[in-house]
């Protein structure tokens, strides 16, 4: 049976990881590396690398940072942030990155789906989407939340899986940073609508949230940062837990 | 380039374990590379017929369209010279797909090495497309798969699968239906899933590619 996928998210800047501070082992936590490598030996089932570099070195940086942590990784994993071309994912993708992930760029020109797409194929593109409930309808953010779209998510979501997105990363605003548990009901519509796999994210404070949004809305995986980054969470526990109530994972 | 180059005079020429990669563009063959260093596996580039004879071993690696891929292989000019081929040879995920002998992607005919068909997975049958993940694969008792645990969960990335055949099948999956995970026939595998990016029961299992007979 296919499992269900834990998803670890690190925030990079100029190379460097920004969170992670509380594994025990850990020598160096801003070691993009070494603290890949601790996710993978935990049982974490892929990683998200985000890169917040706002700098115009950060192409180069970050494509030094994919080669070396493709060199020591064992499972998968997928890099985000300012990626706008063809150009920019090619130059992943050689770097050893098994999948990109867009956002803004996509809103802006999402022929940039279906490109990468069927240059690329679909399951190297996955569309981030940031989503904010606004007078009773789902509205795509950008920025991280900052910036307003006129696109509804459900509709954004939809043309995106039509133009060729592989996976679908879908972070509340609402719930992103509370600890109060996933967006379940909005994950659980979205899960429904779509024929491609989708990535819960926003919200995760305890085990229960995870075993929650796998119950509740369906989705494949779920994705968190900080309870993983600060030991709130054990991968190793929370996937135990999960198995417990039957949620079919890796151990 | 330099280090293929590097690994090869390191190695030696005639060295008897070194394993030779199909380089026709379909696809990154970083972590491939970077899986082989880590278990020390020495490597090289296949770019004409005559760098298949450097080889112990042979990997046809591949990523993305099943008829692009094979209009690629086409080009190199090596394709009858992979058919003869009596060493080991491993092709993974689309390069596995390669060996079969027909794919619904782009309605393509293939190698024909071994007389299977590679299709689309069914929408209807409520799944998700592309199969992406990690998925228990049984295993049959062969070489491939020598003490790789029962049960382990490999990481697949596709939405074309090879058809169920107990002659050819060594691992069964389950997605929607029951296909194969991994198949051989004589000195010819494939594996659907990526050995690359499954842990260390994929490292494992591309030691064992490595370590077949001639």
């Amino acid at each position: 049976m296919l499992s269900k996928r834990i998803i670890p998210c690190l925030d990079v800047k100029d190379g460097r990881t920004v969170k992670g501070i509380n594994f025990v082992d850990l020598r160096d936590a801003g070691d993009p590396v070494e603290l890949a490598a601790q996710y993978a030996k935990q049982g974490a089932d892929e990683l998200v690398f985000l890169d917040i570099t706002a700098t115009h070195e950060r192409r180069k940086t970050m494509i030094e940072m994919v080669k070396s942590v493709a060199k020591q990784l064992n499972i998968p994993f997928t890099i985000g942030g300012g990626i706008t071309e063809i150009a920019d994912a090619e130059a992943l993708l050689n770097a050893g990155a098994d999948k990109i992930s867009i956002n803004s760029a996509a809103v802006k020109n999402p022929q940039l789906i279906e490109d990468l797409a069927k240059t690329f194929g679909v399951q190297f593109v996955v569309l981030a989407v940031d989503t904010k409930h606004i007078n009773g309808k789902n509205i795509v953010h950008l920025n991280g939340g900052r910036l307003i779209t006129e696109l509804e998510t459900e509709n954004w979501i939809k043309r995106a899986e039509d133009l060729g997105a592989g996976e679908i990363l879908l972070t509340s605003m609402d719930h992103d940073g509370t600890k109060q548990g996933f967006d379940c009901d909005l994950l659980g519509k979205i899960n429904k609508m779509i024929n491609i796999p989708i990535i819960a994210s926003g919200g995760a404070g305890k085990t229960e949230h995870f075993t929650e949004v796998f119950q509740k809305a369906g989705v494949d995986a779920a994705l968190a940062a900080s309870v993983f980054h600060y030991g709130e969470i054990l991968i190793p526990d929370l996937k135990q837990e999960l198995k417990r109530n039957n949620i079919p994972i890796r151990i | 380039m330099l280090k293929n180059w590097f690994y090869q005079a390191q190695k030696g020429y005639y060295n008897y374990k070194m394993i030779g990669i199909v380089n026709y563009g379909a696809g990154n063959i970083f972590s491939l590379t970077a899986a082989l260093e880590r278990q020390n596996i020495a490597y090289g580039m296949v770019n004409t017929e005559a760098d298949l004879e450097k080889y112990s071993h042979i990997i046809i690696p591949g990523v993305g369209h099943a008829g692009a891929a094979m209009k690629k292989l086409e080009q190199t000019g090596l394709v009858n010279a992979i058919k003869a081929l009596k060493k080991p040879v491993l092709g993974i995920c689309v390069g596995m797909q390669l060996i079969t002998q027909h794919s619904e992607e782009g309605n393509a005919n293939l190698l024909n090495i071994i007389p299977l068909n590679t299709k689309l997975f069914d929408k209807e049958l409520g799944i998700k497309i592309p199969h992406m993940g990690w998925n228990t694969v049984e295993f049959k008792n062969n070489l491939l798969f020598k003490d790789v645990p029962v049960d382990t969960q490999f990481y697949f990335v596709h939405s074309y699968f090879i058809e169920y055949n107990p002659t050819f099948d060594i691992a069964a999956v389950n997605y929607g239906n029951k296909f194969s995970a991994a198949i051989q026939k004589d000195n010819f595998y494939g594996v659907q899933f990526h050995p690359e990016k499954s842990g260390e029961a994929g490292e494992r299992l591309l030691k064992n590619f490595s370590n077949l007979s001639s």
